[in-house]
């Protein structure tokens, strides 16, 4: 079970209090109707899904109901950053983990 | 029956405090401090079962978690019936009864034993893959020749009766292990104040400290314990689980501890007590101190009972007083096993020799051997054991340096015990659950702990570190690191001095070779519990199963409810030799929770029966309750389906409840529909963003209706929405979809458009909500209010006003749902059970009848009005449901689901379609789900126009109608289709308008 | 092929099993194969045996990155039904459900494939509606299927909770009798071995680093341990790891993977002979042959690569099985585990080509790949040999996430009034 923190509430909580709402940072098409099938279709459907570094969103769904956004690996579920909507994630790769526990100590 | 095998003196059992019990129908004896195990070694019993697919007598092997054959079923009722209880790990209670668990109709005449001894050799691993397939259908009748085999002990057939609870618990250190190492790690991180769990599975604390002879600063182990123990519970900051198994680690150092709170007093808990407790542990940092288990030997008939683990053989005598057998040969590729024999000898019985691998044994435990007389035969190994029912000899030769074969003469030992110690391997599982792979060290001779990303640190023997003192020093230190790393600076414990021999390397033997090759050799059993001996891993091995985990599928090695605990790490080594290859090569299969078995009803805790998911109850609930209601299960709330009244059928009160609406008043209790309140100057616009219709001009004052669709255009919520003010509306959705609608909302809105200035809230429990419907709505609400017009063309269809109802301050929105003329009173829930009351003393008059959600369905039916989830399934868009006047194409904003609409196969002709469906048989009322075909006698598979997705019997029409999609539907109105029925009637019925009732919409507006 | 049979097991009885004959072959890698098959699970080796038995296509080499069906086919918890709701979907099933009856036979390896049947259990009216539109869509469709009171249900589980007294009565069943169950390791290694008899190459402990293109094509694939191998096609079928593998050929899939969890109890004597799902209370359960009872938990919303999930999925799991059968409450459970489950959007699988020409994917299955096993091979080898798909596998394209022709097999379960 996972122990988020929450960027909003400032804890740790357990993660049966948080949903996970998939792939963080896609934004919607600024002109939906000028899309075409496929733009429209790889918004909605197609998605990165990596094994390893992944920016996620997560709603903290019976506490603050704040959606944030992780930066999680997907093979070692090892939480590296949690940070607000709107702010671009620390950690791109891997290999800065060491930063990552930096920033959280 | 006595206890011929108990000693007079020591152990740690009270002979004041004797206890019956029952094992396989006969009553026996032991003590207060026995377990099951060691009480029936007490008493003799060798034969405690019988093995699974060869049927041979299987005796008690190890003292712990390892134990592989005993492994039986408890319960003195049916309803306290436990199945496959270990009885190295069951306390004895007085009065426990026993069974084994295997080897019906009985131990000694055994009829699975004829087949299996005749059989047995037709048995190698996977040869179920091998036969049974002729003829193709006969499967079955072997399958159930073969399922009659299966299983150990059985389920109760009733229900449970003790109850089961979870504890959550935040720790800065969690110890695991009350051994030597987990007890000095939990002194100096106790010492330095931080918050310290320290579990353990066994009854008393202290693991191996409790059998162990030598003296810690020169007095007895269990001295030490005691002092540590009372100083430990001294501390607030400490908490001691004994009884207390730590199953699983899961991620972010989350661990289960799943505690046997009263399986040590009675076979079911005491009144008013859980019987197990599953404790839910965050800790920050996490000290395995789980020890190591010891490795038996494989060897020739190495099941027979007698054979047993050297370490559980001290632990018999020393902590149990029990000397389960006269003589004893201990075969051993190490010095720490050569305490048993000294433990045999203390305990006055004869030690026939010690047959000890190395040839190179020369040291200070030989020494000390040859001062206490004992026969050291070196370089050499037990290659069998002989017996039948229980050992009574073993075969001994000479052995090659390499371990790989035999050397020189044959010569049998007499004797009733073989103990065997192959090293020791450490109790690494829980290490791997979050998914870090187990190092080979070939000093440990076995897997250590691998690296992992949780904050866990390891300590003593599970890391490879075995002897006493080490474990005491490592435990000091690493509890302290712990400690400190959770923020507590802390120093290691000063730990006890222990004067012991120094002991030379082990060898590194888990197969004992036979001078015949292990296909013919006597059957040599690597995992007792499912049969698995080293011959059938070298053929899997042959056969090209090559890949631990084939080897493990194909034997099922490691699969019994030991996990593997004593054999798995011999199967590998047996599997690395056959291929050729080093044992890490090889590898170990995946660890897995549990670590060992763990009751379902102690994961479940207390979420069962009327707590297995809360149930909301509407503020009006009790009235329902006392006037007959029948209730439907709608998302976690009990909604009223009908009212009955004495002999009424459902139909009957149905017709009736409809009836009385359409011609006087009903009312509905709606206070289950999902209300979200929505404020902020954007309010208007982000509505318009997520509905599909608009909003940018709805007057305060005012409601619509509108639906909400997902980015792919298809309808997934709808519900009417109010203008409260110029910058507030409170939204109503579907009951079941409340919670997913808010998180939609908020999703877009904190991730989409955060620049608008919108706040919103559920506000569903706030309020209770009743639908008055009917000609006389009006005149009945009057009576109750004097603050509201409800002048007909003042307060208008889909308006809401604010005022009185009942003395209470209400919300009246004129909205409908049944096409009556209706109002939807909303009052602070508390309130609700009032008003309602309050409704009925004035109502009598109108015959005001009480609906519930079934005549709901049927007045809505009669509109066409869809309810979402029901004539929805999130595969159809607004235009499939006929609902183009809901959606507003012009909006400036693209609103969700427009672009998802507009997809190529969203906009295809032959969509199936929203209709009316009418059966050419009034009375004939369509099942729902039921399926519409063109052709009914098209040969199968028939292609399919779609289904009906709501279906009644209309009193008010004194027809059946039924709404459904079909392919083109709205372009096919009056044809007809057939609907073939499950019992073979195939039903006729014209394709209509949704519409059945009133199509101009008058009734609403009188 | 060494012919397995009762009389052959009594002949290796006599000779100490020391003669049997290896199961496949462990080749060295050709420079270059007509079809590259990328994934060894069950998926994979149906697909190659059906490419050498039914297309004559036996140049074929399957690479495995670890051992023969040591992916979800090794993890699942064994369930074969075909009663699914959209006829796309159902008629894959289908086909996939009438290959398996006669596998056993036909590969000379008993799969112990048993057709206990399996219920859907129903406990609230929609449940009820929907479990009737998909038994009225089966009959139609040609698939045994029957809905059931809860009366009916009780008759066939005696031992289920049917009272009223229960949080979520059952209210009634779907029950599919064909359906049942299947020894999963088995059907890896019976494709495994008769398509190595055919000829086809399994590599295994060979990982793919890299799918090589050229003009936009693809021609093969680089590996950890053989370096590269050519192909003339190659088909993907690597459940867990397609978005892993569509991302070294450059496009994305309408795909994520999730950690779906199982566990057993310990072995117990027989009392349960079918398979009860239940989507409302989220819990499903048979019990094996050799007594363990076999229980699926839900899937974890993350996604995860770790073989595993969190811990109150399987709490809520338990939950709902001591909720369906209180009886089991002092049943323990021995071990759980997790598999990687690639999910779409609408629930249904991906088999298709993709906008990489030559190379084509086989994944996304969900939680219903191992009863398709077959029946997946079957229609994905037709792709590989010819190019283009079968006919029950054109509506399963990745393009449909485009053109918006979507399956929707969860889609009966809405959301109620």
């Amino acid at each position: 079970m996972f122990y988020l923190f929450c960027p909003y509430c400032g804890e740790h909580r357990e993660e049966e209090e948080f949903h996970p709402r998939g792939q963080a940072h896609l934004s919607r098409p600024e002109d939906p109707d000028g899309c075409t099938d496929e733009e429209w279709g790889d918004f909605i459907y197609f998605r990165t899904n990596p094994r390893g570094l992944h920016h996620e969103i997560w709603v903290h769904a019976v506490g603050c109901r704040k959606f944030f956004n992780v930066t999680r690996d997907t093979q070692s579920y090892e939480i590296l950053e949690t940070y607000r909507m709107g702010s671009a994630p620390r950690i791109t790769d891997l290999n800065d983990k060491q930063q990552s526990r930096e920033v959280q100590a | 029956m006595t206890q011929r095998n108990r000693l007079d003196t020591g152990g740690r059992i009270d002979r004041g405090t004797p206890l019956g019990f029952k094992f396989n129908g006969q009553h026996y004896q032991g003590f207060a401090g026995d377990t099951l195990a060691s009480a029936l070694l007490a008493n003799g019993v060798d034969v405690i079962g019988r093995s699974f697919k060869y049927s041979r007598p299987r005796g008690i092997v190890a003292a712990s978690a390892e134990e592989p054959n005993a492994v039986f079923q408890l319960g003195a009722t049916e309803a306290t019936q436990v199945p496959n209880v270990r009885a190295t790990q069951q306390e004895l209670f007085d009065g426990l009864v026993s069974q084994p668990t295997s080897g019906w109709p009985g131990l000694k005449i055994d009829f699975m034993g004829v087949v299996g001894s005749l059989l047995g050799r037709m048995l190698p691993p996977g040869f179920y893959y091998k036969t049974f397939m002729f003829p193709q259908a006969a499967w079955d009748t072997y399958e159930k020749y073969i399922r009659k085999a299966a299983g150990l002990g059985r389920s109760p057939r009733k229900p449970d009766v003790d109850t089961y609870d979870h504890l959550n618990h935040h720790t800065d250190v969690l110890i695991v292990g009350a051994g030597p190492t987990g007890l000095s790690a939990a002194l100096s991180a106790a010492r330095a104040g931080a918050r310290v769990i320290l579990a353990d599975e066994q009854a008393e604390m202290g693991g191996s400290l409790l059998d162990c002879t030598d003296k810690l600063d020169d007095k007895p182990a269990a001295e030490w314990v005691r002092g540590t123990l009372q100083e430990l519970a001294g501390y607030d900051n400490v908490l001691l689980l004994p009884r207390a198994t730590v199953n699983g680690y899961h991620d972010h150092n989350f661990l289960t501890i799943h505690e046997r709170r009263t399986d040590h007093c009675a076979d079911h808990a005491p009144t008013n007590l859980s019987r197990q407790r599953l404790h839910r542990v965050r800790a920050r940092w996490v000290v395995l101190a789980t020890g190591a288990h010891e490795r038996p030997l494989v060897y020739g008939h190495n099941d027979l009972p007698g054979c047993m683990l050297a370490s559980a053989v001290s632990t018999y005598i020393n902590r149990y007083a029990v000397v389960p057998g006269r003589k004893l040969v201990l075969m051993t590729t190490n010095d720490n096993a050569y305490r048993t024999a000294f433990d045999w000898q203390d305990a006055g019985r004869e030690v026939v020799a010690i047959v000890d691998t190395r040839a190179y044994a020369t040291g200070a435990w030989q020494a000390e051997a040859e001062r206490r007389g004992l026969k050291i035969l070196k370089g050499m190994a037990v290659i069998e054991a002989r017996g039948r029912q229980r050992v009574t000899g073993a075969v001994v030769a000479g052995l090659t340096s390499d371990g790989n074969r035999v050397t020189g003469d044959r010569q049998i030992l007499n004797c009733d015990t073989l103990a065997s110690s192959g090293g020791w391997s450490p109790v690494v599982h829980l290490s791997c659950h979050t998914g870090s792979r187990p190092v080979w060290d070939d000093d440990a001779i076995g897997f250590l702990p691998g690296k992992t990303v949780q904050q866990q640190l390891v300590a003593g023997a599970v890391n490879g570190r075995y002897s006493l003192s080490d474990c005491l020093t490592d435990g000091a230190s690493i509890g302290a690191e712990a400690a400190t790393k959770a923020g507590f600076p802390a120093k290691p414990a000063t730990v006890p001095f222990v004067r012991t021999r120094p002991e030379i390397g082990a060898m590194a033997l888990f197969c004992v070779p036979h001078p015949k090759p292990n296909s013919r050799a006597p059957k040599q059993f690597v995992d007792f519990q499912t049969d698995v001996t080293a011959a059938a891993i070298e053929l899997a091995t042959r056969e090209g199963f090559e890949s631990i985990e084939h080897i493990k599928r194909y034997t099922a090695m490691g699969f019994g409810t030991d996990q593997g605990k004593l054999g798995n790490i011999n199967g590998m080594a047996v599997a690395a030799k056959s291929l050729n290859q080093t044992i890490p090569e090889t590898g170990t299969t995946i660890f897995r929770p549990n670590y060992t078995p763990v009751t379902f009803g102690a994961i479940a805790g207390r979420h069962c029966n009327d707590l297995f998911d809360p149930i909301r109850y509407s503020a009006m609930h009790e009235w329902h309750v006392r006037n007959g209601a029948r209730f439907e299960d709608v998302g976690q709330w009990k909604r009223p389906w009908y009212f009955p009244k004495a002999d009424e059928t459902m139909q009957q009160a149905l017709n009736r409840e409809c009836l009385a609406t359409r011609e006087s008043v009903g009312i509905l209790d709606a206070s289950t529909l999902g209300k979200i309140d929505i404020q902020g100057k954007d309010a208007r616009e982000f509505l318009g963003r997520i509905y599909t219709n608009a909003w940018a001009k709805l007057p305060v004052g005012k409601c619509r209706y509108g639906l909400m669709c997902k980015e792919d255009g298809m309808v997934f919520d709808d519900g009417v929405t109010s203008c409260m003010g110029e910058n507030h509306f409170v939204m109503t959705t579907t009951t079941g979809g409340a919670a997913g609608v808010l998180e939609w909302l908020e999703l877009y809105h904190q991730t989409e458009w955060p620049e608008l200035d919108v706040y919103m809230n559920t506000v569903t429990d706030h309020w209770a909500t009743m639908t008055l419907a009917g000609p006389n709505a009006r005149k009945l609400l009057a009576e109750l209010t004097d603050d509201i017009d409800l002048d007909r063309d003042r307060f208008r269809f889909m308006d809401w006003r604010q005022g009185t109802v009942a003395g209470v301050p209400a919300r009246v929105f004129r909205i409908s749902f049944t096409g009556e003329l209706s109002y939807e009173i909303n009052v602070q829930a508390n309130y609700g059970l009032h008003v309602w009351e309050t409704l009925f003393d004035h109502g009598a008059k109108y015959k005001l009848t009480p609906y519930g959600t079934e005549t709901m369905h049927i007045l809505r039916a009669e509109k066409g009005f869809i309810i979402a989830g029901q004539d929805t399934d999130g595969s159809v868009h607004p235009y499939d449901l006929g609902m183009s006047w809901a959606v507003k194409e012009d909006k400036p904003f693209s609103f969700i689901g427009k672009r998802g609409m507009k997809r190529e196969d969203c906009v295809r002709a032959n969509r199936k379609q929203l209709v009316g469906i009418k059966t050419k048989d009034p009375s004939v009322v369509l099942p729902e789900g039921a399926q519409a075909v063109d052709n009914p006698d098209h040969p199968l598979p028939v292609p399919m126009l779609g289904h009906i997705t709501s279906s009644y019997y209309s009193a008010c029409l004194g027809r059946s109608i039924a709404l459904g999609v079909i392919k083109g539907g709205h372009n096919r109105m009056g044809d007809t289709v057939h609907y073939p029925l499950a019992d073979g009637r195939i039903v006729e019925a014209e394709i209509c308008n949704t519409i059945f009732l009133d199509p101009e919409g008058e009734r609403q507006n009188v | 092929m060494q012919k397995y049979s009762g009389f052959g097991l009594l002949r290796h009885a006599l000779t100490y099993h020391e003669n049997w004959q290896r199961v496949w072959r462990n080749p060295k890698p050709k420079k270059k194969y007509d079809v590259i098959i990328v994934g060894g699970g069950g998926h994979g080796l149906a697909t190659a045996y059906y490419l050498a038995r039914v297309h004559n296509i036996t140049n074929v080499a399957v690479v495995e990155k670890g051992y023969l069906g040591g992916g979800n086919t090794a993890r699942n918890t064994t369930i074969v039904r075909s009663n699914y709701l959209w006829d796309e979907a159902a008629l894959l099933y289908e086909h996939a459900m009438k290959l398996w009856e006669g596998l056993s036979q036909e590969l000379n390896y008993n799969l112990m494939f048993s057709q206990r049947g399996v219920l859907n259990l129903g406990h609230t009216l929609q449940d009820m509606r929907d479990i009737h539109r998909r038994v009225s869509a089966n009959r139609l469709n040609g698939i045994d299927s029957e809905a059931l009171d809860a009366r009916g249900v009780q008759e066939i589980v005696p031992i289920l909770d049917c009272s009223a007294s229960r949080r979520y009565p059952v209210l009634g069943a779907s029950w599919q009798p064909r359906a049942g169950v299947a020894r999963h390791d088995a059907v890896a290694w019976g494709f495994a071995r008769a398509a190595d008899a055919m000829g086809v190459d399994l590599l295994q402990q060979c990982e793919v680093t890299d799918i090589l293109t050229e003009d936009g094509a693809a021609i093969g694939v680089e590996t950890r341990q053989h370096g590269v191998i050519h192909g003339d096609r190659i088909g993907c079928v690597v459940a867990g790891n397609s978005g892993v593998l569509a991302k070294m050929a450059g496009f994305r899939l309408p795909i994520e993977s999730h950690p779906l969890q199982a566990l057993v109890s310990e072995p117990i004597r027989p009392l349960l002979d079918t398979v009860v799902m239940s989507n409302h209370v989220h819990g499903y359960i048979s019990q094996s042959d050799k007594g363990d009872l076999v229980i699926g938990a839900g899937i974890d919303g993350y996604n995860g690569y770790g073989q595993r999930g969190s811990y109150p999925t399987v709490e809520h799991t338990l939950q709902a099985i001591v909720e369906m059968f209180p009886i089991f409450s002092r049943v323990r459970m021995n071990r759980q585990w997790g598999g990687i489950v690639d999910t779409c959007p609408d629930a249904c699988p991906i088999i298709s080509d993709t906008p990489v020409e030559n190379l084509f994917f086989n994944c996304g299955w969900g939680t219903g790949g191992f009863k398709a096993t077959p029946g997946s091979g079957h229609v994905f080898a037709t792709t590989l040999a010819t190019g283009q798909p079968h006919d029950l596998a054109r509506p399963f394209s990745m393009f449909r996430f485009h053109n918006g022709a979507l399956i929707d097999e969860h889609g009966a379960a809405g959301v109620a009034h």
